[in-house]
C-alpha cells in the first residue's frame, strides 16, 4: 500500500480512506491474503497490541462509527444517558461491519464499555470475547505480578483461538515492531509540537487512527515517509496559539471538530486521541521474559489517564501539566465526550491542577456524531484569542 | 404520604443500630476512634473492626439526603462547582453535601475520615469518588483492586492479587492509621458471626418464593440487607437482627400475611409478583413503593439486594479462610458479574420465584448497574417468557423522578402481564 516519494496529501488521503472505511476493507483484504489469517479488534484506551500480532492476527481498533454512521439499532440497547461509542459499536456489529473479526478485545476503560464485553459474548457468541483488566495496583510485586499472569490468560486465549501456539521469542520480535512503533510516533508528536504548522492535528490523527487498523510494519514504513514528507512541507507558519487537548482518549471526536479547532486559531501540540499507540511511554525490553517486560513498563512507564488510579494524590494531575510544559502548549482544551464517566470525573481534578500550574483552559462535550461545530469554533477561537491577549 | 411510617420491630432496631453508628462517627473527636470511608459493594466490615474503624459509608449518607429531600440542593451545590451534570449524583450529594456543612443525620457535622477505604468493587465511579475526596480530606487512601469477572467467574490470579494487596496494603495501612495490630483470630470472630448473619438473611430472602410473599424484596429489601451491607456485618448487633427479622418473616408466614406497608397495613392482595433488576429511587422512595402496592405488585427478588454480596448463591464469609474469603466477597458482588451471569441469575429468579416478568428500574448516575440492561431484559424476556418493563429513574437527584411517567409505565406494564395470563402465557400464581 505504501508508494515512493509520497506527499503529506497522498499519505493522508490513504489514512483518511481507512478512517473512513466502516466495512474494514483493509482488514478483511488482509485477512482473506492468507488462508487461516485472524483479526482481532479492541476498543479504547489500552491493550498490549503486541500479543494479537505475535499470535499472527491483526489488531484491528474499533473506535465506533464516528459521524459518518447513521445509528439505528444500536439505540435500542442504550439508554439516552449513555455515550455513543458503544451504540455505534453494537451497530457495527449487528450491520455486519465487523462479521470477519475473530476476536475482541474490551480492556478496563469504564462501566459501559467493560459492560459492551459481556453484550458481545450474548450478542456473538461466535466471536472470542475477552474484558481485558488491567491494575489498578502498580507496586510491581503486587500489580505487576498480577499482571503477567493476565497476559498469561491472554496468551491462552489467543492461541485457543488461532489453535498455534505463541512463543516467548514470537511476542519479543512482535515487541521489537510495536518498539518501533511507537518511537516513530514519539517523533511524529515531537516535530508536530517543534513546527505545528508543518504537521496539522487533523492529518497526524489520521495518521495515527489508520495506524491503529494496519499492519504495524507498514504503519511503521508510512510513520517514516510521512515524516520524510512533512519535513519537506513548506507551509506558512501562522499567528496561532499552542494548546494541547486532553480528555479524549476513548470516544473520538468527529474530524470536523478537530479541524474547528484549528481554524479557530490553535495549533494542536499535543492531545490524548487513540491513546493506544503511545500508553507505553519507553521502549519494551525485548530480552528477558516477554510478558513480565510489558507488564512492568506498563507499572513503571505508562501514561497518565482517567482509567488508572493515581495512588499520591499530590500527583494527580502532574502529568498532564508536565506534558503541557514539555511541548510549549499555552492552554489546555479539556474536550471530552457526554456521558463519560472517566473524563468528566477527573475533569475538576485535571483542571484544578492545570489551573494552579497557571495554565489556561476551557472545558466542553462532544459526542462522536457532533455536527455543530460553529460553538466549537467560537469556544476555542475565544480561548485562542484570550490566550494571545492576556497570557 | 406525610404520615409517619409504620415500622417493625426489626425496623426500629436497625434504626438504633444506624443511630449509634452516626454517634460513633461524629463523636470521634470525643472518643478518639478513628473513622472510615468506603463503600457498600466490595466493604469490609469486619476487617474495620478489627482496627476498632468505624465504618462510614457516603453512599448511604447520600441515601439518608435522599430520604430526607435534601439530596437535589447538594447536587446542584456540586455542579456550580464544576462537576458534571452527566455523573454519579451519589458522588455530587456527597460532595455538595461537605460545602453546606456537613451534617450527619444526627444533626452533628461529619468529621473528617482518618482513612479512605477504596475497595474498589463492580463501580468505576468509586475510584474517582475518592480520588475527588481524597482531594477534600488529605488522609490517606488505601485502594483495593477487585477485578471485574469479565469472563464470567473469578480466577486463582484474582483472588491471590485481592489477598496480596489485603496483606500488604490494606491491613498494614489500617494498622498505621489506628495503630492497633492486625488479629487474625479477631477477624475470624467477626466472620463467623458474618456468616451466622447471612443464613439468616437468606432463609427471609427466599421467602419470596412463598404463594402469598411475607417479603417485598426491593423496597422491604431494602431495610433486610441494610445490616449486612453496611457497618454492622459481624457485629453481634447484626446476628440479633437477623433473627428478629427471621421471625417477623416466620410469623407472617404462618398468619399468611405479606410484608407490612409503610402505612401499616400488611400487603396480602398480591396480584404481580416481579423481580426487580437496579437500585431504587431514593427521594421518593415511599411514593415509588405505592405505586406498586397499590397497584398489588410485590417484588419477590430483586438484583439490588445482591449488590453487597450474592449471599443466596451459597456464598458465605468463612473464619477458616479469612483474607480469601474476603477476596471471594468481593470478587462476587453483583455489579462485578458479567452480562451473561446477570441474565443467568435474573432469568432463574423469575423462574423459581414464580415471577410475572423482571421489571428494570434503569438508574440515570450507575453505568455499572444500566449500561446493558435493555439487552438483559431482552434476554430474560427470550429465557423466561415472561414479559419485561423498564421504567428510568435516578438514585438521589429528584429532577429525573417523574412520578407521572414511572407510573403510566408500571399500570401498561400490568396491564401487559393480564394480557399475557389471559393469552395463557403467564399463569396466575398468586395464591386466594
Amino acid at each position: 500500500m505504501s508508494g515512493k516519494n509520497r506527499t503529506v496529501a497522498d499519505i493522508v488521503a490513504v489514512c483518511q480512506e481507512m478512517y473512513e472505511d466502516l466495512s474494514f476493507n483493509y482488514a478483511r483484504k488482509w485477512k482473506a491474503a492468507k488462508d487461516g489469517r485472524k483479526v482481532v479488534g479492541f476498543l479504547p484506551v489500552y491493550s498490549p497490541l503486541e500479543m494479537i500480532h505475535a499470535a499472527g492476527c491483526l489488531p484491528l481498533g474499533i473506535f465506533g462509527g464516528g459521524d459518518q454512521m447513521e445509528v439505528i439499532h444500536g439505540d435500542a440497547y442504550y439508554q439516552s444517558y449513555i455515550c455513543r461509542i458503544p451504540r455505534s459499536t453494537i451497530e457495527l456489529g449487528v450491520t455486519n461491519r465487523l462479521d470477519f473479526v475473530d476476536g475482541m478485545i474490551f480492556p478496563f476503560v469504564c462501566d459501559v464499555i467493560r459492560n459492551l464485553s459481556g453484550m458481545w459474548k450474548i450478542m456473538f457468541p461466535n466471536v472470542w470475547t475477552k474484558f481485558f483488566d488491567t491494575p489498578q495496583n502498580y507496586d510491581k510485586s503486587i500489580g505487576g505480578t498480577y499482571y503477567i499472569q493476565e497476559l498469561k490468560e491472554l496468551r491462552e486465549g489467543l492461541e485457543h483461538m488461532t489453535g498455534r501456539k505463541i512463543s516467548d521469542d514470537d511476542i519479543r520480535r512482535s515487541t521489537k515492531l510495536y518498539n518501533e512503533n511507537r518511537r516513530l510516533i514519539r517523533e511524529v508528536y515531537a516535530f508536530r509540537a517543534k513546527a505545528p504548522w508543518k504537521a496539522s492535528a487533523s492529518e497526524v490523527y489520521l495518521l495515527m487512527r489508520a495506524g491503529l487498523m494496519m499492519d504495524v510494519e507498514e504503519h511503521n514504513a508510512m510513520l517514516k515517509e510521512y515524516m520524510a514528507a512533512a519535513t519537506l512541507e513548506d507551509r506558512p507558519k501562522r499567528d496561532n496559539v499552542r494548546i494541547s487537548i486532553y480528555g479524549s482518549f476513548c470516544e473520538q471526536p468527529p474530524l470536523n471538530l478537530i479541524k474547528s479547532i484549528e481554524m479557530a486559531g490553535c495549533y494542536v501540540v499535543d492531545d490524548d486521541y487513540s491513546l493506544n499507540n503511545r500508553f507505553l511511554m519507553v521502549d519494551v525490553p525485548t530480552d528477558g521474559d516477554p510478558l513480565e517486560a510489558l507488564a512492568m513498563t506498563y507499572i513503571e512507564n505508562s501514561v497518565e489517564t482517567s482509567c488508572k488510579y493515581v495512588p499520591d494524590g499530590k500527583e494527580k494531575g502532574k502529568f498532564h501539566v508536565d506534558a503541557v510544559k514539555a511541548c510549549g502548549a499555552e492552554g489546555v482544551i479539556y474536550a471530552t465526550p457526554s456521558f463519560c464517566d472517566p473524563a468528566l470525573l477527573d475533569r475538576p481534578m485535571i483542571c484544578d491542577a492545570i489551573s494552579k500550574a497557571g495554565i489556561p483552559y476551557i472545558a466542553f462535550k462532544y459526542a462522536e456524531n457532533s455536527g455543530q461545530m460553529q460553538p466549537i469554533r467560537e469556544q476555542a477561537g475565544t480561548f485562542a484569542d484570550s490566550i494571545k491577549l492576556w497570557s | 404520604m406525610s404520615k409517619e411510617a409504620v415500622k417493625e420491630a426489626s425496623m426500629e432496631m436497625q434504626k438504633k443500630m444506624i443511630a449509634r453508628n452516626y454517634e460513633a462517627i461524629t463523636s470521634k473527636h470525643e472518643t478518639g476512634r478513628k473513622v472510615s470511608s468506603t463503600f457498600v459493594p466490595g466493604n469490609l466490615n469486619e476487617l474495620l473492626m478489627c482496627f476498632d474503624i468505624v465504618n462510614n459509608l457516603p453512599e448511604i449518607n447520600a441515601i439518608q439526603a435522599g430520604m430526607r429531600k435534601a439530596s437535589g440542593g447538594f447536587i446542584m451545590e456540586a455542579e456550580k462547582s464544576g462537576h458534571s451534570e452527566d455523573v454519579c449524583t451519589y458522588v455530587k450529594c456527597d460532595i455538595g453535601q461537605m460545602s453546606k456543612g456537613n451534617i450527619a443525620p444526627n444533626g452533628k457535622p461529619y468529621p473528617n475520615p482518618d482513612v479512605l477505604m477504596l475497595s474498589y468493587t463492580g463501580c468505576y465511579t468509586f475510584m474517582k469518588w475518592f480520588e475527588l475526596l481524597r482531594e477534600e480530606y488529605k488522609c490517606p487512601t488505601l485502594m483495593l483492586h477487585v477485578p471485574y469477572e469479565g469472563d464470567g467467574h473469578s480466577t486463582k490470579n484474582m483472588r491471590d492479587y485481592i489477598v496480596k494487596q489485603l496483606k500488604e496494603v490494606v491491613i498494614p495501612g489500617l494498622e498505621k492509621v489506628s495503630g492497633v495490630k492486625f488479629d487474625i483470630d479477631r477477624l475470624r470472630q467477626y466472620l463467623r458471626n458474618s456468616a451466622k448473619a447471612e443464613d439468616d438473611l437468606v432463609w427471609c430472602l427466599e421467602q419470596g418464593k412463598q404463594p402469598i410473599s411475607p417479603i417485598d424484596a426491593y423496597f422491604g429489601g431494602v431495610y433486610y440487607i441494610g445490616p449486612i451491607f453496611t457497618a454492622f456485618r459481624g457485629t453481634d448487633d447484626a446476628v440479633e437482627y437477623y433473627k428478629m427479622l427471621r421471625q417477623e418473616v416466620q410469623g407472617r408466614i404462618e398468619n399468611h400475611q405479606g410484608p407490612l406497608t409503610p402505612e401499616g397495613t400488611h400487603f396480602n392482595d398480591q396480584k404481580y409478583r416481579l423481580v426487580v433488576e437496579g437500585p431504587p429511587n431514593w427521594t421518593n422512595f415511599r411514593e415509588f413503593w405505592k405505586m406498586f402496592y397499590d397497584e398489588g405488585a410485590v417484588v419477590v427478588a430483586s438484583s439490588y439486594t445482591k449488590v453487597g454480596g450474592l449471599y443466596d448463591q451459597g456464598f458465605r464469609h468463612d473464619p477458616e479462610n479469612p483474607l480469601e474469603s474476603l477476596a471471594d466477597y468481593c470478587l462476587g458482588c453483583y455489579t462485578n458479574l458479567n452480562l451473561p451471569t446477570r441474565v443467568d441469575l435474573l432469568a432463574k429468579y423469575v423462574e423459581e420465584y414464580k415471577a410475572d416478568g423482571l421489571l428494570t428500574n434503569s438508574i440515570k448516575s450507575c453505568n455499572s448497574f444500566s449500561a446493558g440492561q435493555l439487552m438483559i431484559m431482552k434476554e430474560v424476556e427470550k429465557r423466561t417468557g415472561k414479559p419485561g418493563a423498564f421504567i428510568e429513574t435516578d438514585l438521589v437527584d429528584p429532577r429525573y423522578f417523574s412520578a407521572a411517567n414511572v407510573k403510566n409505565r408500571l399500570e401498561s406494564y400490568f396491564q401487559m402481564i393480564e394480557q399475557k395470563r389471559r393469552a395463557g402465557g403467564s399463569k396466575t400464581t398468586v395464591a386466594a
